[in-house]
């Protein structure tokens, strides 16, 4: 009897839940075809209805809202999540997830999202997130939630940092749960406490937490925040300089990698050569090139379109350098002021033909993976496409080094340029030598522009952004020595870093041309001065 | 050797004749358009589409029988993003080749090196990108953005849908950014924005090392009120700013940009996924949902032989000049300069958002302003639209100097800069 009871009650139960679960199933979807209708006030009402569920099966929904693929269809205006396949879209049922048919993009209509919206959507999957299997998934939950400050999930951060068992998403889970309670909490000692974890915790994020606090009511939290406050600035300090120093080699580097070429034609050479800053560009709109190549032939394999670049950017700089000398320059040994004119003219020649074989308007030269984002060190970020940029202006330093000092080829360059009547004696062929020296600086000047293209503009216009700085950076480091276009480099990079915080970026510019103005009268041969009978003539 | 020598000079005559002839011809039997962008230089990134979509309205308007029966002729020369050879060039087109308006230039500087010319000739300028006010000229009509069209209603929409309450104001170092963000602001702190929540920054022209920039903004951003980055920097610049901003990290969601020199344009030469969420705020975006900007996307991809190619803003703004013009000219029955400045003022033609935009007596015109935010595609969703069309302000209510002067070129006031405390025309600055 007892039993049979306990058996109805039980039916009763099962059928009463499957009951609400359809009802529950039957209002999520009534939510979801919402999302399509009225504007985005209305739609953040229907995500708050959704979030408010706490139902896991919202999330796709969600996440596809924020990534502005959750589509309606115009033909029966339901609401689909989709993803692009070729020219159509897949689209998939919100709920169920069962895969449907490949549609136009035509039929569909998307729904919009903006920034508040997608902020407001982040923070509801966060908490969701922070029970995910997937450590990392749970780890950049609690440090976004340390950015967002969601009052309602200190609930849940109680309840998963029991259940947590990576150290460091722990670790992050309490700092989370310290901000919290530090702003939500009551207890003074509760809040102190907090505090002392904030202070563990440090860094930059710890300073907004901090500054929030700074009006409490309670004096000695404030008291605490404003010491804490103090120390991490003084940390902070520490790094900025750092900070400099990286931003300052980085950009050293850039300047070695535009005016390495240069330090060849005009250094060794010393050949005024305004379209230097054409090769560059030359060299840039290679990597352009050989990325749609590639595009076209494979285009799983474009992250590497770059390695095909290198070559190409040479070879085609290379090859224009080769004339420009045989076909120009030559003739116009010794006279400097010519020479300027006529590479000028050389430089306007290439910029407009550039303009009008691939137009006058910016091409995009993707970065690959490997080069996007940033490593973190302590407090200062380095983004990946500098770390690069520098190994490979390294690279190339060495190279040419290697190249100059330590070869066939570079010796008799050497000799061309010390004493060109006593190479010509010895049996070099001077004329092919001038040749193909300069068609060296100008192949250089090419590669430097594929990896200057990963960080600037790719357009008929980027050399001129580098002709000044070229010549400043070769001049200043001393005419004719390579180990002078490295330090000349560097330490402008740097100058130029750590005026920069202080001054601003044009005043910091005008001051480091002021700079080498004045260093130039003092030693006008620059940093490392050639010395010896070759330098007089 | 005489006999060549005299076909020759045969050859060489009759070509002549010819060429006169066709001349002769032309003078007689069409208008002349002149169109003064920068082929080449600095500017022909932003240029040259502009001389192309000039030159797709007037081959539009041939199709449709021209104006007062007889057909446009473009006459386009090249400035070269060189300053003052827009003033030269300017005189060019008006004294040798007789145009009947000219339709150009783009930075405030070339801008500024034309008005002399086109005052002593009497010609007429349209002048087609957004600038920063503080002018109002006779013979210049502006169908760009005045401040009060692009940068106030952008500041407002990120201090109420975003709460913004700290701001960077960065831009390039010229005038158009310095005179915004002077009266942007102003414009904050009138709001109640304290001093010390505004950081203003400064970059040379074509600056590309922005990560003592980034990351200064970052740091200011770290302050725990909700921060935003006005961006007035032009041109080339942004690509490397915005590569920064994605590799350092900043998303739109933390620290949003908005932009007022970045357009589908720009976008194009850059890979945008990292930059979703980021706005612009502008008048016309080529994803307007509107029958009359379907049709003229079409049209300008068939022009351009591009199936990809995008529209922007300052294209917008020479449609509508243009339309404009051709009404005015209709209106007054000749193409004579003064009358066609006298009949422009009033003049409404459709812009390309679905609505119209009308010439105003200070010679700015109605537009709606549009708030987008970038997407993966590199084009803008538009997530806010002002209720109505906003009148372009010649001088900023919010600069203690301008905020008293009107500009209405009606008789019997006709004048740019008129007082209305002293009663006076020529307050300050050009007239």
């Amino acid at each position: 009897m007892l039993n049979l009871r306990i058996l109805i009650v039980a039916i009763a139960l099962t059928f009463c839940s499957s009951i609400s679960a359809i009802a529950h199933h039957d209002d999520l979807n009534a939510h979801i075809t919402a999302l399509a209708k009225g504007g985005l006030k209305d739609r953040a009402k229907q995500v708050d209805h959704l979030l408010k569920t706490g139902d896991p099966k919202i999330i796709p929904v969600l996440e596809h809202l924020a990534d502005g693929t959750l589509f309606m269809q115009k033909a029966d205006r339901a609401v689909v999540l989709t993803e692009k396949n070729g020219k159509k879209y897949t689209t998939t049922d919100p709920l169920t997830g069962e895969r449907k048919t490949d549609i136009a993009k035509g039929a569909l209509k998307k729904i919009k999202t903006n920034n508040s919206l997608r902020r407001k959507i982040n923070e509801g999957l966060n908490l969701f997130s922070l029970s995910s299997a997937d450590p990392a998934v749970r780890l950049d939950a609690a440090q976004s939630l340390l950015k967002t400050r969601t009052e309602t999930a200190l609930a849940f951060i109680n309840v998963s940092i029991e259940k947590e068992t990576v150290e460091e998403v722990k670790t992050a889970m309490k700092n989370v749960q310290a901000v919290l309670r530090l702003s939500i909490g009551k207890d003074t000692a509760e809040r102190l406490a907090a505090l002392e974890t904030i202070a563990q915790m440090g860094g930059r994020e710890a300073l907004p937490i901090l500054a929030q606090i700074s009006d409490d009511p309670n004096p000695y939290i404030v008291a605490r925040a404003a010491k804490i406050e103090a120390t991490i600035l003084k940390e902070l300090k520490l790094w900025d300089s750092l900070q400099n120093v990286w931003y300052g080699l980085s950009l050293g580097s850039v300047l070695l990698l535009a005016s390495i070429g240069l330090a060849i034609t005009f250094g060794v050479m010393g050949v005024i050569n305004m379209a230097h800053g054409e090769m560059v560009m030359i060299g840039a709109y290679s990597a352009y090139v050989a990325q749609q190549v590639v595009l076209a032939l494979s285009p799983t394999l474009v992250g590497y379109s770059l390695v095909l670049a290198l070559p190409l950017a040479f070879l085609t700089a290379g090859t224009i350098g080769f004339v420009m000398e045989r076909g120009i320059i030559r003739f116009l040994y010794g006279r400097p002021l010519e020479t300027l004119l006529a590479t000028w003219g050389v430089s306007l020649f290439l910029q407009q033909t550039v303009r009008t074989v691939f137009g006058p308007t910016n091409q995009e030269v993707a970065n690959p993976d490997w080069m996007s984002g940033a490593l973190a060190v302590g407090e200062i970020s380095l983004t990946w496409n500098r770390i690069w940029i520098l190994l490979f202006a390294a690279a190339v330093f060495v190279f040419l080094f290697f190249l100059l000092k330590k070869t066939r080829m570079g010796l008799q360059m050497r000799a061309v340029t010390q004493n060109r009547s006593m190479a010509s004696s010895m049996g070099i062929k001077t004329p092919w030598v001038d040749a193909f020296t300069f068609a060296l600086g100008s192949g250089i000047a090419g590669i430097a522009g594929v990896a200057l293209s990963q960080i600037g503009n790719v357009s008929p216009n980027l050399g001129q952004t580098y002709i000044i700085d070229s010549f400043m950076v070769v001049v200043f480091g001393g005419v004719g020595n390579l180990w002078g276009t490295l330090i000349g480099a560097l330490s402008l990079g740097i100058a130029n870093k750590f005026i920069e915080p202080f001054s601003g970026a044009v005043l910091a510019k005008i001051m480091v041309l002021t700079f080498i103005i004045l260093f130039i009268q003092k030693r006008p041969r620059g940093l490392f001065a050639l010395k010896g009978r070759a330098v007089e003539q | 050797m005489s006999f060549k020598l005299s076909r020759f000079a045969t050859t060489l005559a009759i070509g002549a004749s010819l060429l006169t002839a066709t001349v002769a011809k032309a003078d007689d039997e069409t208008i002349k358009v002149g169109v003064l962008h920068s082929l080449s230089g600095t500017m022909a990134i932003s240029e040259t589409t502009l001389k192309d979509a000039m030159l797709m309205l007037i081959e539009e308007q041939n199709k449709k029988g021209g104006v007062l029966g007889k057909k446009l002729e473009p006459v386009v020369v090249d400035p070269a993003s060189n300053w003052p050879l827009f003033a030269e060039k300017a005189r060019e087109l008006i004294d040798v080749n007789k145009v009947s308006a000219v339709f150009g230039a783009w930075t405030s500087v070339s801008r500024k090196s034309v008005l002399p010319v086109f005052e002593e000739l009497n010609s007429i300028l349209f002048y087609p990108v957004q600038y920063e006010g503080e002018e109002s000229q006779r013979n210049v009509f502006y169908t760009g953005a005045a401040p009060n069209q692009q940068a106030i209603p952008a500041v407002d929409y990120l201090m109420k849908e975003e709460a913004v309450e700290r701001w960077v104001l960065a831009g390039t170092d010229y005038v158009y950014p310095r005179t915004t963000n002077k009266i942007l602001e102003a414009y904050l702190q009138a709001k109640g924005v304290a001093k010390e929540d505004i950081m203003i920054s400064y970059t040379p022209f074509g600056h590309s090392d922005w990560q003592t920039i980034v990351s200064d903004i970052k740091s200011f951003g770290s302050a725990g009120k909700k921060t935003a980055v006005v961006s007035t920097i032009n041109g080339d610049a942004n690509v490397p700013f915005y590569k920064e901003l994605g590799n350092q990290g900043i998303k739109a969601e933390d620290i949003p940009v908005v932009a007022f020199s970045v357009g589908e344009e720009e976008l194009a030469g850059l890979d945008t996924s990292p930059l979703v969420g980021h706005l612009a705020a502008w008048n016309y975006f080529q994803s307007v949902d509107a029958d009359i900007n379907a049709e003229f996307v079409t049209a300008w991809r068939a022009y351009t032989k591009n199936p990809k190619r995008v529209t922007n803003d300052p294209m917008e703004a020479h449609f509508i000049g243009f339309n404009m013009w051709v009404k005015a000219v209709e209106k007054a029955g000749t193409t004579d300069a003064d009358a066609v400045i006298d009949a422009m003022i009033g003049i409404a033609v459709p812009n390309l958002s679905g609505g119209y935009s009308a010439m105003m007596p200070n010679h700015h015109i109605t537009k709606p302003v549009l708030i987008g935010e970038i997407q993966e595609d590199g084009q803008f969703e538009i997530v806010y639209e002002t209720p109505g069309l906003v009148p372009g302000d010649a001088w900023s209510d919010f600069l203690p100097d301008s905020a008293k002067l009107i500009s209405d070129w009606r008789a019997p006031m006709s004048c740019g800069n008129f007082n209305t405390e002293t009663k006076l025309c020529g307050g300050k600055g050009t007239n």
